[in-house]
């Protein structure tokens, strides 16, 4: 086994004119880990999640994926080497159903996605995989129904089902609980939770029961630098953290 | 439940039982209105080419106001080939206009596909509107503006002539176009490309984010649904033994589109529900008020746009959501 990181970032900038929205930024995912980034509003994490999946492409510096450099690597080839992601927003295929959905996500990865006259419904191998994915989700109960007949709560459950189909060995979560109804969250939470061991998960979060109870290891973004990391005692225990961010999140 | 979800994506590309009724119709038709056939011939080839408009437009959901460059582009090359070298056999000379429109639908839908929306639009009307000026201007070619009558064509498969008083010939060449056109289609928006096509259409940031190929993919169902146009086009000149400027219309265009936004986009069926649709409520409207005829198909589109966004078909749906639901 190589030291080599899950995902790695060294030296990663990147602004919009004179706006630095990542400044040199050296941070390490380690293989199966759970962490989170967390941060106040504007701090950039979006912006690192994207320059993480190649959505955006960084200033200067580099990001590693298991050792290799994948920084000019498109989004798409970085998907196929492992990167998944959710969006903050919900990004859905809203006109269709929630299986069809995941089996978009597993045909990509399958590669059978640009095959033009075997029926998509004869795939059972990415069918049985994307219903598989929908019972682990507990989905199946909306599997046959289209998103926007789906509360947002299980619209949320279809990111992250979607993702795991891309079978990613590193997945990204943005705000996997933004915009759920706390009644709902524990939803979202035992999702989470339910990962599996072997794939590497960052999360952004602004909820800090969910990252305390998540994360093993939380880094603190605040204007595009790394601003402190450690294990969740030891952000809770630093001052300096709970000045710029932790203090005023609890309060609210 | 669940098994539902699975059986009803795996049963999705099935045929029913309904679906032989557009071609039951349209043989019933060569015998019930013998007198009718020039009009159902144009009325077949209206449907393939918004056939083919679909599978862009209403699956992928790239919008253009210039497919009429494929059709026309079609209809050219076979006129261009009759007239000056003397290749009048109709089975290659389609596959000749599928050949050269898909070609044109490739080299600019590579440049074009970079755009979306608005840019888009404008960029496919300038398409149409150079090869329309290329026709008009390379009269030696084209006939420029007058075009070029009197093309005539080789027996079909060396058996069937060519029937300038009743269209027969025409019109059954026409459905079996249609037909072969429609198996084609049928069977690539079934396909995990046409399903991976919605999804360019529902969401292009999450098809990037699962790591599709999507300007690929564009550029591909562009091509086919250009060649497909293109073979429109061929038939449009060897039914009529005409081609002129008019297939490259803006007029032609649009009403394509409007078919298809009449019948109902993405639906497959769309195409030959608003064909008829289109024509019906055209010869209608005609008759009624000769001279305003086409403030009826305003007033129409008007209404369809406002209450009925997904045409004739989509009325059908949501009713037949509502009885289901009422049981």
């Amino acid at each position: 086994m190589s030291g080599a990181a899950a995902l790695e970032t060294r030296g990663l900038c990147k602004n919009f004119g004179a706006l630095e929205v990542a400044r040199d930024v050296n941070f390490r995912l380690e293989r199966g880990a759970r962490h989170a980034l967390i941060g106040p509003n504007g701090a950039g994490k979006t912006t690192f999640v994207n320059l993480l999946t190649g959505l955006l492409a960084p200033s200067r510096g580099s990001v590693m994926l298991e050792g290799e450099d994948v920084t000019s690597l498109a989004q798409a080839r970085r998907v196929k080497r492992g990167i998944a992601r959710t969006f903050q927003i919900n990004q859905l295929f809203r006109g269709l159903t929630v299986l069809e959905n995941v089996s978009i996500a597993v045909s990509e990865r399958l590669g059978v996605g640009g095959h033009m006259w075997r029926a998509a419904g004869r795939r059972s191998d990415v069918l049985d995989e994307a219903m598989r994915l929908v019972h682990t989700l507990r989905l199946a109960a909306d599997a046959n129904r289209r998103i926007v007949e789906l509360p947002y709560g299980r619209q949320r459950l279809v990111e992250i089902a979607i993702a795991l189909g891309l079978g990613p060995r590193v997945l990204l979560l943005d705000e996997p609980a933004a915009g759920v109804p706390s009644a709902e969250s524990h939803i979202i939470l035992d999702a989470i939770a339910g990962l599996p061991k072997d794939i590497a998960v960052l999360i952004i979060e602004h909820d800090m029961d969910l990252v305390f109870r998540f994360a093993s290891r939380i880094t603190v973004l605040v204007s595009g630098a790394v601003f402190a990391e450690g294990t969740p005692a030891e952000i809770a225990a630093n001052q300096d953290v709970r000045a710029v961010y932790l203090g005023s999140a609890l309060d609210a | 439940m669940t098994i539902d979800a699975t059986q009803a994506l795996a049963r999705r590309h099935h045929l029913r039982w309904w679906e032989a009724l557009p071609w039951v119709a349209g043989i019933a038709m060569f015998f019930a209105f013998p007198t009718y056939l020039a009009f159902g011939t144009q009325l077949l080839i209206t449907i393939l080419f918004a056939l083919s408009l679909d599978l862009v437009l209403g699956y992928a959901g790239i919008v253009t106001l210039g497919h009429a460059a494929f059709f026309g582009a079609g209809a050219y090359t076979v006129g261009i080939l009759a007239q000056h070298f003397g290749w009048n056999e109709p089975l290659s000379g389609l596959a000749a206009a599928a050949l050269v429109a898909g070609l044109i639908g490739l080299a600019s839908g590579y440049v074009l596909l970079r755009t979306h929306g608005l840019t888009l639009l404008m960029l496919t009307l300038c398409t149409m509107t150079l090869l329309e000026q290329a026709g008009n201007m390379g009269a030696a070619w084209t006939g420029g503006f007058d075009g070029m009558p009197g093309l005539s064509f080789e027996k079909i498969l060396g058996l069937f002539k060519f029937d300038v008083l009743y269209f027969k010939t025409q019109y059954l060449y026409a459905l079996a176009v249609l037909f072969l056109g429609f198996l084609v289609v049928r069977r690539l928006v079934y396909s995990s490309f046409g399903q991976s096509l919605t999804g360019v259409r529902e969401n292009l940031l999450r098809m990037h984010a699962v790591g599709a190929p999507v300007r690929a993919r564009l550029v591909l169902a562009y091509t086919i649904s250009a060649a497909l146009a293109g073979v429109a086009g061929g038939l449009f000149t060897q039914t009529t033994g005409y081609v002129n400027l008019a297939v490259f219309g803006l007029e032609r265009a649009a009403g394509v589109l409007i078919v298809l936004i009449l019948g109902g986009h993405g639906r497959l069926y769309g195409a030959f529900v608003g064909a008829i649709a289109y024509l019906v409520l055209e010869h209608l409207l005609a008759k009624a008020y000769p001279t305003a005829w086409q403030l009826g198909i305003g007033a129409t589109l008007i209404l369809v746009a406002l209450y009925a966004r997904n045409g004739i078909l989509g009325l059908g749906e949501a009713l037949r959501r509502r009885l289901k639901g009422a049981t």
